[in-house]
């Protein structure tokens, strides 16, 4: 049997990892049901006024997105390193950072973009104009494949080890700050939002270049 | 030059170095300590309070310098899985995390009667507190993995990782600060620096890599031994001390 070609074998687990997930719905509901939680805490936290809220509205959405995005992280690689199909695809004779980004795609899929989604209810729950409601999703559009992506690369560091979840965020977290700037940023800063946007893309593009490669490279390390 | 590679011979001249090291060490921050405590004049604006300026900037300096010198350790160790260089890279992290602490609380305490304020979001102090978070993940990778070539390798990623990230958070930090605090924090402005300033600033920052120097061949030198215990010239090593 020839092995499939790489576009076969990336969109192969990528199909894998959506279908598995979406058997097991709740894996997908929990981050956005966490996601509006925090979101809801906020207003209960720092008062009901409607000003302070449509001020906050963007960097707590942003900020509630990164911890849900964080949260997610483990499902990522950790059921595949217990069953040891992540061996296999690391034997596969393809790229392993290649597999890697459909691995990340599907994860975004699953996590980020359910996310994107539900903000606009969200953002309006937090009293926020809606004339910029397209900054934010567009903000949220460029930046949740961001979180995956540098997110995969804490996920890959930390397969299998104890205490994993909490790691995953202290190495994560200090990483995302560049997105959660340009991204909250493009919502708050009226005048520079193009500007914004565009840094966040250009980021956006780096993560998708080097994360990967430095995922897959982690992913050897804990495979080892 | 490749003799040294094996930490056996790097031991034995690690041991060689470190007295030099510490020596110049002590002798260049005595110098440095008292041309800037004693004799450098006080500040027309910021009267005597400037005087923090020799221990807050050289290690200021220091927390880049071995961040950079931590990911170029790493990464000369995942290229070459040589020892050393994943010994030097894990002994770099908690001297540059200290160096990043004593940079932020100095620069608190400097900014009390400066600023007005213990801590502003200046874009060089957030920039500063994210270095510290990112030192701190590399330690906690680090001490999470028992396998010592495993916690090597991980850790280097990460710091490769980090140090592609440190110009962009910097910038996006820097970015995010021009947009929020319009002049906010006036800095006290920087004319250029006296010399009677400017010698004890540099001999401090002389005195404080050499220092690093000789506290990472240090930790390097006990981080060898403990990895190599079950080796038989770590067992004459230690008989002899006893």
């Amino acid at each position: 049997m020839s092995a499939p070609s790489l576009f076969a074998a990336a969109r192969g687990v990528f199909m894998r990892d959506v279908t598995v997930a979406l058997r097991r719905s709740t894996d997908i509901l929990t981050p956005l049901v966490f996601f509006t939680i925090v979101v809801t805490l906020f207003p209960l936290g720092v008062g009901p006024g409607p000003n302070l809220l449509r001020t906050m509205a963007p960097g707590v959405i942003w900020v509630a997105a990164l911890l849900a995005t964080m949260l997610s992280l483990g499902r990522l690689f950790s059921n595949d390193y217990a069953d040891g199909t992540l061996e296999q695809l690391a034997l596969a004779p393809h790229p392993l950072s290649i597999l890697v980004l459909s691995k990340i795609l599907a994860h975004w899929v699953l996590t980020g973009l359910p996310l994107v989604i539900i903000s606009p209810l969200l953002a309006l729950q937090l009293n926020f104009e809606d004339q910029h409601m397209w900054i934010l999703v567009m903000s949220l559009l460029l930046g949740t494949p961001v979180l995956s992506l540098v997110g995969s690369i804490g996920a890959a560091l930390t397969l299998g080890l104890r205490g994993g979840g909490v790691l995953v965020s202290l190495l994560v977290l200090p990483l995302y700050t560049p997105a959660l700037i340009f991204g909250a940023g493009a919502v708050s800063a009226r005048d520079l939002t193009e500007v914004h946007l565009s840094l966040l893309a250009a980021v956006l593009v780096l993560a998708t270049i080097f994360a990967p490669w430095a995922a897959a490279a982690g992913l050897r390390i804990s495979l080892d | 030059m490749y003799k040294y590679a094996s930490p056996k011979n790097f031991y034995a001249l690690a041991g060689q170095l470190i007295p030099w090291l510490a020596g110049l060490t002590v002798l260049l921050l005595a110098v440095g300590l008292y041309l800037g405590l004693f004799v450098a004049p006080p500040d027309y604006q910021q009267g005597e309070s400037y005087r923090i300026m020799f221990i807050h900037v050289p290690s200021a300096w220091m927390s880049l310098f071995v961040y950079v010198v931590m990911a170029a350790a790493g990464a000369a160790g995942l290229a070459w899985h040589t020892k050393i260089a994943e010994v030097l890279a894990s002994a770099c992290a908690p001297v540059g995390a200290s160096f990043t602490l004593i940079t932020l609380v100095t620069g608190s305490l400097w900014g009390k009667p400066m600023w007005g304020t213990w801590w502003a979001w200046d874009a060089r102090l957030t920039s500063e507190l994210i270095l510290l978070f990112l030192y701190i993940g590399f330690m906690a990778l680090q001490a999470s993995i028992d396998e010592p070539r495993r916690a090597a390798r991980a850790a280097a990623v990460l710091a490769l990782v980090g140090v592609v990230n440190i110009p962009i958070i910097h910038f996006s930090v820097e970015w995010w600060n021009t947009l929020h605090q319009p002049a906010s924090v006036s800095k006290v402005g920087t004319p250029s620096i006296h010399p009677s300033m400017l010698v004890p600033l540099l001999l401090m920052a002389l005195g404080f890599k050499l220092y690093f120097f000789t506290v990472v061949l240090m930790r390097m030198r006990y981080q060898i031994l403990e990895r190599e215990k079950y080796s038989h010239w770590v067992a004459e090593v230690l008989a002899a001390e006893k």
